[in-house]
């Protein structure tokens, strides 16, 4: 029988090790994988990457990461926090001790999702001639000219969703869906954190990620 | 200069009334999103979010706030009729592929080519913070840039070359200030209004590059806002 449930967040941050690197879903707090995150935090694994559209969740949630100089790369679309004063992580960029690559968002989604769909590489209009482009293949295509990204894939991925099944198919509401299938895609482990987890199948024309893609699930109280 | 320039919602208001019944318009974090408030409402206007949705309703009140639902800029929204919801990738293809008719960015600097630099203000110690700004300055059908007409300090904003990173190339179609509304042409840039009461040459004294004038170059005024 398939099962991909787990008991509880230790197991189902089975594996993660020094060098790991790991993608953490989420926007604006919808498809945050708050649990798993907070549990990152209290593990040992060091010289992470960690890949997300922003730093802000992950350093709100999990703030040691970055205060005990586990993070060594950040792949982000946004790296600045909210308040006036810098953060930990905007020191450590800053300093130089944090490396930061910075992509454009639909460019960071088409990359992860390219991984997981054995695409190594893409050609895109965003960001040609720009700062963030520096040093990659330009080639012409009917007259306009394109940038050459490669795949980003990820040992890991963190994913919040409204519902999942033991099959490992996932249901989201409203827009929690955001980089979920990108990132369940462009990982070799998958771990979903849903607020209901069921033995009855997600109806098929309902699930947004097929089970196929996620190796994890983990139930989490409705009210994280 | 003899008048006062327009404020942000008065900005914001001069651009909506350029929307037009059945666009797909996606607006930009800051002055951008106050278009919503003053889209003509006579005209049904999907607006796009990047992080999913199509059909960008009002803010939520308090009894409507669901957690699940928020916008590019994080704020809890409810959804217009006719609304969809998709994951990143999608609404990405939506900007990428030529789909959205319409994006309104704010901007740091916009030159006569239409090179707008909008994504990083070099502040020190903060980081920096790209998002969707360059996938729209690229894909959007048409890119109108809502930003005041001179810094703080009186240095201009229309520039003959951005100081700033670029976040596009020859991207910038229309440019909405608090003095003008102003054209980016093959000749450079062209104002097409100019605020009432404001002389052309107090514009071009508060504009970096040439400024050439539309033959039928109007006066802007709006509603008190």
């Amino acid at each position: 029988m398939i099962d991909k449930r787990v008991a509880n967040v230790e197991e189902a941050l089975a594996g993660i090790t020094d060098g790991a690197s790991i993608m953490l879903c989420g926007f604006g707090g919808t498809g945050t994988p708050f649990v798993l995150t907070t549990a990152l935090g209290k593990i040992s694994a060091r010289n992470l990457t960690l890949v997300s559209n922003s730093v802000r969740h992950t350093e709100d949630c999990a703030p040691s990461l970055f205060e005990d100089k586990r993070v060594a790369k950040v792949i982000v679309s946004a790296a600045r926090s909210r308040g006036r004063e810098p953060t930990t992580s905007e020191r450590q960029l800053e300093d130089g001790t944090l490396q930061l690559e910075l992509v454009p968002q639909g460019t960071f989604a088409e990359r992860m999702r390219a991984a997981g769909a054995g695409i190594p590489a893409f050609y895109t209009p965003t960001a040609l001639g720009t700062k963030l482009t520096e040093g990659k293949e330009v080639r012409e295509f009917n007259g306009r000219q394109y940038v050459l990204e490669t795949a980003l894939g990820a040992d890991f991925a963190f994913i919040g969703a409204d519902r999942a099944d033991r099959w490992g198919n996932v249901s989201f509401r409203g827009t929690q869906e955001n980089f979920g299938p990108s990132m369940a895609m462009g990982s070799c482990i998958a771990i979903i954190e849903a607020k209901h987890v069921t033995d009855e199948p997600i109806p098929p024309r309902e699930v947004d990620i097929p089970g196929i893609f996620v190796q994890r699930v983990l139930q989490v109280p409705t009210e994280s | 200069m003899s008048v006062t320039p327009l404020n942000r919602n008065q900005i914001a208001w001069r651009a909506a009334q350029d929307l037009k019944e059945g666009q797909y318009v996606n607006l930009g974090l800051g002055m951008p999103v106050l278009c919503a408030n003053y889209a003509p409402a006579d005209q049904e206007i999907m607006f796009h979010s990047e992080n999913g949705i199509v059909g960008v309703g009002p803010v939520a009140t308090s009894e409507q706030e669901d957690s699940d639902f928020v916008d590019a800029g994080s704020q809890f929204i409810t959804l217009n009729s006719g609304a969809s919801l998709s994951d990143s990738t999608h609404a990405f293809a939506m900007i990428r592929g030529g789909h959205i008719d319409v994006t309104l960015l704010g901007g740091f600097e916009v030159n006569p080519e239409g090179d707008l630099a909008n994504w990083d203000a070099m502040v020190p110690n903060k980081g920096p913070l790209v998002g969707g700004a360059m996938d729209l300055a690229s894909g959007a059908k048409s890119v109108r840039v809502v930003m005041a007409h001179s810094n703080r300090d009186g240095t201009p904003r229309l520039v003959e070359k951005c100081r700033y990173p670029e976040t596009g190339f020859g991207c910038v179609n229309r440019v909405y200030t608090g003095l003008a509304v102003v054209d980016i042409t093959p000749d450079g840039f062209v104002a097409v209004e100019v605020l009432d009461g404001l002389s052309r040459e107090e514009l071009q004294a508060q504009t970096g590059a040439p400024l050439f004038f539309a033959d039928d170059c109007g006066v802007l005024t709006t509603p008190d806002l």
